[in-house]
Parts: C-alpha cells; sequence; structure tokens
C-alpha cells in the first residue's frame, strides 16, 4: 500500500524505479475458427501487447476439400461444378476461368450471344458479391442496418439465378462452348428494370455509410499498403486497386466480348480499407452500367457453340435424331477429350484474379488442375496490415480483403 | 484466336529474347497456346527470377503449382507463374524435383512464395531449402502423407468422426461401403496397354500385333 501511495505522490523508489509496476506479458488469443466476424472457418493466432497486435498468424485448411484432387478424377464436364463451391459468393465467376481454359485447350469458339450472356451474368454476379461483402464489412465496424438493405439487392440477383439455371447459387450454368441453356426474354427485360430500380435502394444504404463518422473511424488509415507492397504479396482486383494501381484484368486482358464494353476502374488513393470498400462500391455501379450495355447490344443467335463433339444436343433434338442421340450418350457418359497441353486462364473474379492452370493429357479428365485462389495472397498479408493495429482493426481488415473460405481452403 | 480467352500482350519474339538473356539456365523453352513456358535449373531459379523481375519487368508471382509425374526421374513439376503489370504478359517458369531433392526458395524475391510453397510442400512433399516457415498449410492438423501425389488414393487412408463414447473426434482406418470405381474411357483400339478381359488365352505377339494395328 506504501508503494501505491508513494506512486500516486509520483515518489519513486532511487533503488528500483520500476517497482510497483505490473509486469505485461504479451498473451496471444485465438481469434475463430468459430467467429461471426472470420466470414467462415479462419483462426487467426493473434499475439497482442494489450489490445495492440503484435504478430498475426492465419491458419487455414479447415474447409480443405481436396477439390483439385477430386476434379483429376472426374471428366471436365462433371468438374464444372466443384467451382461453383469455391467461391460460394461468386459461383459464375469461378466457373468463368474453368469454362474459358478448356475452351482454349480446344480452340473453341463461343457464339457472340453466348460471351454476352456470360458477361452479363458476370457482372450479376460481381453485385451479387459485392453486396454480400460490402454489407458483412459495415457489419462487422458495428452499423446493422445497411447490410439488411444490401442484402435485399443480394436476394434479387439470386433470383434471377434461379430464373436462368433453376439454382440461386450453385448455379453451373455456364459450360465449355457457351452455358448451358438461353434465358427467356422476360428475364431480359426484368433485368433491364431492376437496373434501374436497385441503385435507389443502393444509394441509399450507402448514403448511410460513405460520410458516416464512426465507419470512416474504423476504417480510414487502417492498414495502409503502398503500391510496392501489394504488387510484391500478389494483390489483385480491389486490393490492388485500392491501393491505387488502375490494374483490372477485364480491361488489360479482355475476355469473351469485355473489349466492347465501356466502364471505368476505379482506384484508391490511400491503400487502406476505406479505399478497398470504396473501390468496391464504384464497382457496382460500373457492372450496372456493363450489364446495361450487354442487355442493349446482345444480340440473336445460339447460346452455345455447335461443335456436337463438346457441346450435347438439346433434349427434343435428341429425342428426334439418332445421331444427337449417340452424341449426347457419349458426351454424358465418357466426355470429350481435350488435347494434351497446359494453360493458364485468369479473369477478374470479384475477389481478383482467379486463375486456373489446367494439364491436359488427352483423355477425357484432367490431368492435373491448379486453382489459383484470391485470398491466398491477401490473407498470407494479413500479418503485415495488422501489426500495430488494435484487435479490433482486425475484423476490418479482414472486412475489407473479402475472403471466402471455400475458394481459399480449396 | 476464335476462343474467348484474356487476350495478353502479344508473345511475338518473346521467348527468344528472354531465353537469350537467361542464357546457360534455360534447359527448355515451349510455346504452346499462346503461352510461354520455360524449364530452367533448379539451383538457377533465385538468380532467374531475380532477373526476371527486376530487368524484365515480370512483377508479380502469381502462383505456384505442383504437378507430378510420377513415371519421370524427377517427379514433381512446380510451375512459377509470373506476370507482368507493365508489358501485360504472363510466362511460366518450371523446374522439376524428386521427393528428396530441394528447390531453393524465391521467398526472398517474392514475400507472397511464402505461402505457395509451403501449399506445394504439404500437398506434394516438396521441399523448399530457405523458406523458414515451412509448415502444413492445408491439410490437418497431424496429417501425415502428401495427398496431391498421384499414388496417394482418393479417399485418403483415414476417416474421422465424434465418437459418442470417447466425447472426442476420433481417427479410424478408411472403411468404404461401396468398392470405389474408376473407370476407363481409353478406347480398346487406341490406348488400352492391358489384355481385355476373354483375350487371355492368346498369344502375346498375337495380341500385340491386333494393337498395332488398330
Amino acid at each position: 500500500m506504501a508503494d501505491y501511495l508513494d506512486e500516486m505522490d509520483h515518489m519513486a523508489d532511487e533503488a528500483d524505479p520500476t517497482v510497483g509496476d505490473l509486469e505485461i506479458q504479451n498473451y496471444t488469443i485465438n481469434f475463430g475458427p468459430q467467429h461471426p466476424a472470420a466470414h467462415g472457418v479462419l483462426r487467426l493466432v493473434m499475439e497482442l501487447d494489450g489490445e495492440i497486435v503484435e504478430r498475426l498468424d492465419p491458419h487455414v485448411g479447415l474447409l480443405h476439400r481436396g477439390t483439385e484432387k477430386l476434379i483429376e478424377h472426374k471428366t471436365y464436364l462433371q468438374a464444372l461444378p466443384y467451382f461453383d463451391r469455391l467461391d460460394y459468393c461468386s459461383p459464375l465467376a469461378m466457373e468463368h476461368s474453368y469454362v474459358l481454359a478448356i475452351e482454349k485447350l480446344l480452340d473453341l469458339e463461343v457464339p457472340l450471344r453466348g460471351q454476352y450472356l456470360r458477361v452479363l451474368f458476370a457482372e450479376l454476379t460481381r453485385i451479387c458479391n459485392h453486396m454480400l461483402n460490402i454489407g458483412a464489412h459495415v457489419m462487422d465496424v458495428g452499423a446493422m442496418t445497411p447490410n439488411i438493405w444490401v442484402f435485399e439487392i443480394r436476394e434479387q440477383c439470386l433470383e434471377f439465378f434461379e430464373r436462368a439455371s433453376g439454382a440461386r447459387m450453385h448455379s453451373a450454368w455456364f459450360r465449355p462452348g457457351g452455358v448451358h441453356q438461353d434465358v427467356p426474354l422476360k428475364l431480359l427485360t426484368d433485368m433491364a428494370d431492376w437496373l434501374d430500380e436497385f441503385p435507389t435502394l443502393f444509394e441509399d444504404a450507402m448514403s448511410l455509410v460513405t460520410g458516416n463518422r464512426i465507419f470512416k473511424q474504423r476504417n480510414v488509415d487502417i492498414a495502409i499498403v503502398s503500391k510496392e507492397d501489394a504488387v510484391r504479396w500478389g494483390f489483385s482486383g480491389p486490393m490492388i486497386r485500392g491501393s491505387g494501381i488502375a490494374w483490372d484484368l477485364r480491361k488489360s486482358q479482355p475476355y469473351d466480348v469485355y473489349d466492347r464494353m465501356e466502364f471505368d476502374v476505379p482506384v484508391g488513393t490511400r491503400g487502406d480499407c476505406y479505399d478497398r470498400f470504396m473501390v468496391r462500391v464504384e464497382e457496382v455501379r460500373q457492372s450496372a452500367r456493363i450489364m446495361r450495355q450487354c442487355l442493349n447490344e446482345m444480340p440473336e443467335g445460339p447460346v452455345a457453340s455447335s461443335d456436337r463433339k463438346v457441346v450435347p444436343p438439346k433434349r427434343a433434338e435428341m429425342k428426334q435424331s439418332m445421331e444427337a442421340l449417340i452424341h449426347h450418350f457419349k458426351l454424358y457418359t465418357e466426355g470429350f477429350h481435350v488435347p494434351a497441353g497446359e494453360v493458364y486462364v485468369a479473369t477478374e473474379s470479384p475477389k481478383g484474379e482467379f486463375g486456373v492452370y489446367l494439364v491436359s493429357d488427352g483423355s477425357n479428365k484432367p490431368y492435373r488442375c491448379k486453382i489459383r485462389p484470391t485470398a491466398f495472397s491477401h490473407l498470407q498479408a494479413m500479418d503485415f496490415m495488422s501489426k500495430g493495429h488494435m484487435l479490433a482493426d482486425a475484423t476490418a481488415i479482414l472486412g475489407a480483403m473479402d475472403i471466402v473460405f471455400g475458394e481459399c481452403d480449396r | 484466336m476464335a476462343n474467348g480467352a484474356p487476350i495478353i500482350s502479344s508473345n511475338e519474339g518473346v521467348a527468344a529474347a528472354l531465353a537469350k538473356s537467361l542464357g546457360a539456365a534455360v534447359l527448355d523453352t515451349v510455346e504452346a497456346y499462346d503461352e510461354i513456358s520455360f524449364t530452367v535449373d533448379r539451383k538457377k531459379l533465385p538468380a532467374v527470377m531475380d532477373k526476371l523481375r527486376d530487368k524484365h519487368e515480370y512483377q508479380q508471382l502469381v502462383e505456384i503449382a505442383g504437378v507430378d509425374y510420377p513415371e519421370r526421374p524427377e517427379r514433381f513439376e512446380i510451375c512459377y507463374h509470373l506476370l507482368s503489370l507493365t508489358k501485360n504478359h504472363r510466362i511460366r517458369v518450371k523446374v522439376t524435383t524428386d521427393e528428396d531433392t530441394p528447390v531453393p526458395t524465391v521467398t526472398h524475391i517474392w514475400e507472397v512464395a511464402g505461402w505457395l510453397e509451403r501449399e506445394v510442400f504439404d500437398l506434394y512433399g516438396v521441399l523448399f531449402d530457405g523458406n523458414a516457415d515451412l509448415r502444413r498449410i492445408l491439410t490437418d492438423y497431424g496429417f501425415q502423407g502428401h495427398p496431391f501425389r498421384k499414388d496417394f488414393p482418393l479417399t485418403g487412408y483415414v476417416e474421422m468422426r465424434y465418437s459418442e463414447e470417447a466425447k472426442r473426434v476420433v481417427y479410424e482406418p478408411v472403411k468404404l461401403a461401396q468398392d470405389f470405381r474408376s473407370f476407363d474411357f481409353m478406347s480398346p483400339w487406341e490406348g488400352a496397354d492391358y489384355i481385355l478381359p476373354g483375350d487371355e488365352k492368346s498369344e502375346d505377339g498375337d495380341d500385340k500385333g491386333a494393337k498395332n494395328n488398330g
């Protein structure tokens, strides 16, 4: 007690100036694997000094299902639905890389309407994905209402997927050679109406967030990543654009009909969590712009290649024609053979560069299908991004990374 | 190009120029499907990567992919995919190795290589010399074996369940309710290098003759 009173009177013990002070040690806490802000099964082992993060070790792989190994045992067509289950928030964007890789090996041309439909739905997927991420991010830093509003928009996106493919999330709608089936005209007109309506709700929700004092306090200047760091750590997508590098694969390495689309690539100026968030907000507006162009320019015609050795015939045709019946049977049992070779095809998924490295040995199954997840390089950078920030900032950093574990762990 | 795959800068002359610049380190250059791959000497890998990043502007290491070819003397192929943001170009650099020979790390050139090398180590058992943190990454804590090798069965060796008696998760040898089915789709006229059922009695020579005719 005497020590305590001396300390209050600022009387230091000359022999030992720190006597009475508490020895504080760093301690380690476990964040996840079951934590609502971990966005899935992420385990972060954090070493904290008080509330300051000193070191952070992400443990991933809790959702590892061996997708790449399973794909090696399936035909090319059977392997397609596995891609929906990688990033289950943007399933069609995952399929896009895979079908483009197969088409590159086969050198298969996709009819124009098929390409437009793919771009249209890839952009719808981007809106759908960003709705989830924007909502989850604002909720991670404490806001409730915007999340519920943008989830309404996400629900409308899922309804469009359901009307096109029959499934809300796991569509399996992109196929090597085009898309599985054409969409009804009413779906396209409804989508055009929706493109005029949804921005009202979206902008309302964003008006609650983007200028909000609390939201800015939690995000501005948190986890600043310089341009050099972003390149060295292999960042892509909104993460590299948030750091101020205008790098978008849809612009620089256009696939399908992206070279006909007019859109802007938003970039951040400071490279913090707020910039990454705002890049996504602007991407939603740009995606809506691309979708409008697709709807305006989409030609009539077939939606899938007429190469009968790759694309199966329609069911009605199969009932009438012997030739079609044989093709149908062969394609759904044996599948098509892909020429030997190897390709790496990367597309701009909503989360960044999603690549597929496909090695074929000439048989009907991929010899090796390496999936390049976006999350791997981003999550790896979590350690240096969180260093020196508070424990509560870790959720904001994680929210701004947009990580989904189906894709990270494969 | 007819297909809709991403369009990058032209490959015109790039392969030859890079091969010349990298010199003796390059063992093989392949240009196929509009993509360039170099197979380089394993020992010179860090020097090659340094040169590609600093001199030839391939700033980003996008991916490290392992591939297993069990029939080759050096069974593993490690494929490094590089991206140039300024030249808008991609190349692939490959090295080969076996189970025991380590590959020099590139973590000092690109930090991102840390986890990518861990993944290849975890799934294929390839060792990376100089990687300070070569732990397993995707498989379970305490997992044994390297599951993406071609000789590792798809079903694995162990399965786990929650045991009500032990009140914890227990690991047991895998039991298949149904035999694992693997269909052979190779046409008997083309690639089947086995004796078809019913052909066992025929003379060896006859069998081979019939195959060659097809």
